[in-house]
């Protein structure tokens, strides 16, 4: 497969209380770069493995939640070609102009049925302390606290699972790598999706709710690595949700907790790799806790219901 | 000198929460192993453990304007999360869901 059209999770803007609090946070616990503070108050993020500028945008708001999610594509010619399908698929598509954020070209953006915004852009400048590429160390800077190799998917709720399913698979090029159905009746009610190799790149949970966040998941490198972070998880009195723990879904290694704001964050490692010609995985509702907690095999109320 | 203590009670509930000064109501009722206020995100996000308090007196930090609006926190409305008591207070559960 050569990887088209959609490339992968670009940035999320996140909603938060208090930015001092969420600097501390995403920063210091997480181990992002600061990349810069703008006029307008908003706070770029980036994890040390990442080529691009930001990839983590913070807005301080008297409400916590999501404002966008922003998928990078592979070139312009493919952003017109999105904003085409996006229109006559019945769409109402805008653009941002280049520079709304710093760094990011112009972007595409539309409401999807679950009451998401989604932006697609394709041009982002590169970090001047992204990966190196002349004979180059694992790393540049010294990854720092929960060592977030990069962002790495949204799990987003809302009503219309259906309809979101329907505008990232048939026209955003996405495919299904597994999902949660009802048992007797066959509706989805947790959805995987992937434009990558990765066995996630968005995941959907059906909610009576809008618009609403599950969480924000960075990638770490291993077992060990999830370990670490609970270890700075209590260290620092962060509230914890679950984990670590493991997946049945993707089969990653994973801890929940809440940034300051009441945002939930996931640091994950492992999962299997994606192929397009994969069958889907299917889970019946009936399995649903050994399918998100593998370990524990069953769901806790706080998982499933608390979002922002 | 100890810090000082307030007491609080949950409204349908026999057990009282044990508080201290500087402590948020819901990080006192977990310490306590007790469990009458639901506990979603802790830290003002997400509504789950809305309360509304009846009697006494207390201050609130950052909560999300979603689940308490402004004429909701003139009311008596808060996020135990978020809640430090500053006197003996009785509240009730205004769980959302």
């Amino acid at each position: 497969m050569a990887l088209n059209g959609v490339l992968r999770p670009g940035f999320v803007q996140v909603r938060v209380l208090d930015m001092a609090e969420a600097i501390v946070h995403y920063r210091d616990r997480i181990g992002l770069t600061l990349v810069s503070t703008e006029s307008d108050g908003r706070v770029y993020m980036k994890a040390y493995d990442e080529f691009d500028r930001h990839s983590i945008v913070l807005r301080e708001c008297d409400e916590a939640g999501l404002d966008l999610m922003a998928f990078k594509v592979c070139s312009e010619a493919s952003l017109d070609d999105f904003a085409t399908k996006l229109a006559a698929g019945g769409y109402e598509v805008t653009t941002v102009a280049a520079g709304e954020q710093p760094g990011v070209g112009r972007r595409i953006s539309f409401m999807a049925p679950t009451g998401h915004r989604f932006d697609l852009y394709a041009e982002i400048e590169l970090s001047d302390n992204g990966p190196m590429t002349n004979n180059p160390d694992v790393s540049q800077l010294d990854p720092q606290g929960m060592k977030a190799i990069r962002f790495d998917h949204c799990l987003l709720y809302g009503g219309d699972i259906d309809g979101t399913k329907k505008v990232f698979e048939e026209i955003l090029g996405f495919s299904i790598s597994e999902m949660v159905v009802d048992d007797d009746t066959g509706m989805i009610i947790a959805l995987f999706l992937t434009c990558s190799n990765k066995a996630h790149d968005l995941a959907l949970v059906r909610h009576e709710e809008d618009g609403k966040l599950h969480h924000v998941s960075f990638l770490v490198e291993d077992w060990s690595s999830i370990g670490a972070a609970a270890d700075i998880i209590t260290r620092y009195d962060v509230s914890r949700d679950i984990g670590p723990t493991r997946h049945g879904i993707t089969r990653g290694m994973t801890i929940y907790f809440f940034d300051p704001s009441g945002n939930r964050n996931e640091v994950f490692a492992g999962g299997y790799h994606y192929y397009p010609d994969n069958p889907l995985r299917v889970w019946k509702a009936s399995s649903v806790g050994k399918a998100i907690f593998y370990y524990e095999r069953e769901l806790n109320d706080r998982f499933m219901t608390v979002v922002t | 000198m100890g810090k000082a203590a307030f007491r609080v009670s949950v409204e349908g509930s026999d057990k009282v929460i044990t508080c201290l000064a500087d402590e948020t109501l819901l990080k006192a009722m977990a310490r306590q192993g007790i469990s009458n206020i639901p506990v979603g995100c802790r830290n003002g996000g997400c509504g789950v453990c809305k309360i509304r308090v009846t009697k006494g007196e207390y201050e609130t930090g950052k909560m999300s304007i979603k689940h308490v609006t402004q004429v909701e926190r003139d009311d008596g409305y808060a996020l135990a999360c978020k809640a430090f008591p500053k006197s003996d207070l009785t509240v009730t559960v205004k769980n959302e869901e």
